[in-house]
């Protein structure tokens, strides 16, 4: 029911001026030069030359460097997992909740994305770090053991050391999941929410159990919303700055802390360029791997 | 929870009835909420060393109304988020309009073009942002303010305004064309229908998508971080180099008043849009 720009010449230049402009403008062209600037070789301390050299790409293929991609998409693919895992039960919970509770439900798990993404990091900060919260009920906790079994008349255990959790692997996907799991029951709960429920019921007459009927027949049938929330959740994580650096220690490097070193601090542009178009075609290869598995399970169907 | 204990057993999909559904969504609510609820907690703890409660105090929101530079941030956050949100409005409308309205030749190029501030990784925006502004347009320094905010203003909008575009167009795929055939049929033009018909159908969908535009700009951390200068400090690059050093209850208080005015941008929403704006606003998916 569109019709033709020919009808309307004036509407259509007016609405497609401006964001045209603002697009190639303030997005295109800064992508296009950081693409231009990925062939290039620093010459001096701010002059880079336009060489059309491949050598930042060959860089980037050196074994810390792929060893830094791989980590990135495992700790990524991690991140989703586990958020499947902790999103799918909740999803499930609010699609099958009556009217009123179901809003509520989704503003509960809502309002804390809403929040600044730095203020919910620092908040990691404070309950996993030495004397965070997490330490602290720890340390109760070992110490009075330690007094009740000196009471019983056993060896008092040692002083109390705190659990590493913060600066490490553990906290950046911890933290990645606590950012991301709202990405993951949205997509999920709406894929849910389109389910024919007389065919799970169906399943579940025949005698299959919960288990069963969610991993037959929901999975199956909800694949095409598992999906979008394995991309919502999946490139985020695999691009993730914020979480890494404050919640990681020295070896959780991601992909973008390396981007942003050779910006601000080794100031190796050229590099930094390739490596972020490599994270870019990285994003795209999943978002085609997900559009494909969305046209094939709804082939049959159409 | 609801305790219901001397009803029917649960009938076969109430999976919200289930003991272990409810376990696991409490599980899953404590780990959502703990950290920021203890977070604004201790914001009132009358202790420098943030572990023990020792009483409560404002002594630290005090410190929080005296820091300059962090209300400077704040300001300027709030700034920002503003005029972002007033453009990204227009331009999104605009764009919503122009893909859902028209049909020409390089619309599926144009379409995909627009996705692309969606998906494309913060990092590799910020660092097109980063280098555009210091190459190709330097940003002049030591305009008035807010005139010295305007890379960041314009970094925003651009990762804005395509999300209020995909909002507002998820809202005119309801639009009965029924409705401007009738308008034309009655005299009116091109514009007059725009205005009077398309324009309050869209309005909804405006409101859900300038609250979007405003918190994602509120929000952004990357993208802000590669495109402010030391004069232009906004509230997520302060709290960032405060957090750096450590953990301090003047950090706590300045979130707990971020996190308050949140809840209430999310209590408006809700008051006009009812929950549709909180969550189908913010489901950023671009294929649906």
């Amino acid at each position: 029911m569109e019709q033709s720009w020919r009808k309307a010449k004036s509407v259509f230049a007016l609405v497609l001026g401006p964001p045209l402009f603002w697009l190639v403008l303030f997005f295109l062209i800064p992508l296009a030069i950081v693409w231009v600037y990925s062939f290039g070789t620093n010459i001096g301390l701010t002059q880079i030359a336009f060489t059309g050299t491949f050598s930042n790409y060959v860089r980037a293929i050196e074994p810390l460097y792929v060893g830094i991609f791989i980590k990135s998409v495992g700790v990524a693919a991690l991140t989703t997992g586990l958020c499947i895992v902790l999103g799918f039960p909740v999803a499930l919970a609010i699609t099958f909740a009556p009217d009123k509770l179901k809003a509520w439900l989704i503003l509960l798990i809502m309002l804390p994305f809403w929040t600044n993404l730095l203020i919910r990091t620092y908040a990691l900060i404070a309950v996993l770090r030495d004397e965070g919260y997490v330490n602290m009920t720890l340390n109760w906790l070992w110490t009075h053991a330690g007094g009740l079994m000196s009471f019983a008349g056993l060896k008092p255990l040692g002083d109390f050391v705190p659990l590493q959790l913060l600066h490490n692997n553990f906290a950046v996907v911890f933290g990645l999941v606590y950012v991301h799991l709202p990405f993951m029951v949205l997509p999920l709960y709406s894929a849910l929410d389109r389910l024919d429920r007389s065919l799970l019921e169906a399943s579940l007459d025949l005698g299959a159990g919960h288990a069963r009927t969610m991993l037959q027949i929901v999975a199956p049938l909800a694949l095409p919303g598992i999906a979008s929330g394995i991309l919502i959740t999946f490139i985020p994580a695999l691009g993730a700055y914020l979480t890494p650096d404050l919640l990681g220690g020295p070896d959780s490097q991601m992909i973008a802390n390396i981007i942003e070193r050779q910006f601000k601090r080794a100031n190796d542009w050229p590099f930094g360029a390739a490596l972020s178009f490599l994270l870019m075609y990285m994003t795209f290869i999943a978002i085609a791997l997900q559009s494909v598995l969305a046209k094939r399970s709804a082939g049959p169907k159409a | 929870m609801t305790k219901r204990p001397k009803q029917a057993a649960p009938g076969p999909l109430e999976y919200l009835r289930r003991w272990p559904l409810q376990a696991w969504l409490v599980m899953v609510t404590v780990f959502l909420y703990a950290p920021l609820l203890t977070l604004m907690a201790f914001s009132f703890n009358d202790s420098k060393r943030n572990i023990v409660w020792k009483g409560f105090t404002l002594k630290y929101y005090e410190k929080v109304l005296q820091n300059e530079s962090l209300l400077t941030a704040f300001g300027n956050s709030l700034t920002i988020a503003a005029i972002c949100t007033l453009v990204s409005v227009i331009l999104g409308a605009m764009t919503a309009l122009l893909l859902w309205r028209f049909r020409f030749g390089g619309k599926t190029v144009l379409d995909g073009a627009m996705a692309l501030p969606i998906v494309v990784p913060e990092i590799c925006m910020g660092v097109a942002m980063l280098v555009f502004f210091a190459k190709v347009m330097p940003w002049p320094g030591g305009l008035p303010w807010p005139l010295n905010l305007g890379a960041i203003i314009i970094s925003h909008i651009s990762f804005s305004f395509p999300f209020v575009a995909v909002v507002v167009r998820a809202r005119m795929a309801s639009f009965n064309r029924e409705l401007e055939e009738a308008a034309k049929d009655l005299g009116a033009g091109e514009w007059m229908t725009i205005r009077d018909v398309i324009i309050p159908h869209m309005q909804p969908s405006l409101v859900a998508g300038a609250l979007l535009a405003f918190t994602l700009s509120l929000d952004d951390f990357v993208i802000t971080f590669f495109t402010s200068g030391p004069d232009t400090v906004t509230f997520p690059v302060k709290v960032y180099s405060m957090v750096r050093f450590s953990v301090t209850p003047e950090v706590n208080a300045a979130s707990t008043i971020l996190i308050v005015l949140t809840v209430i941008l999310t209590a408006l929403a809700l008051r006009f849009q009812g929950t549709d704006a909180v969550a189908g606003g913010h489901a950023p998916d671009p294929k649906a």
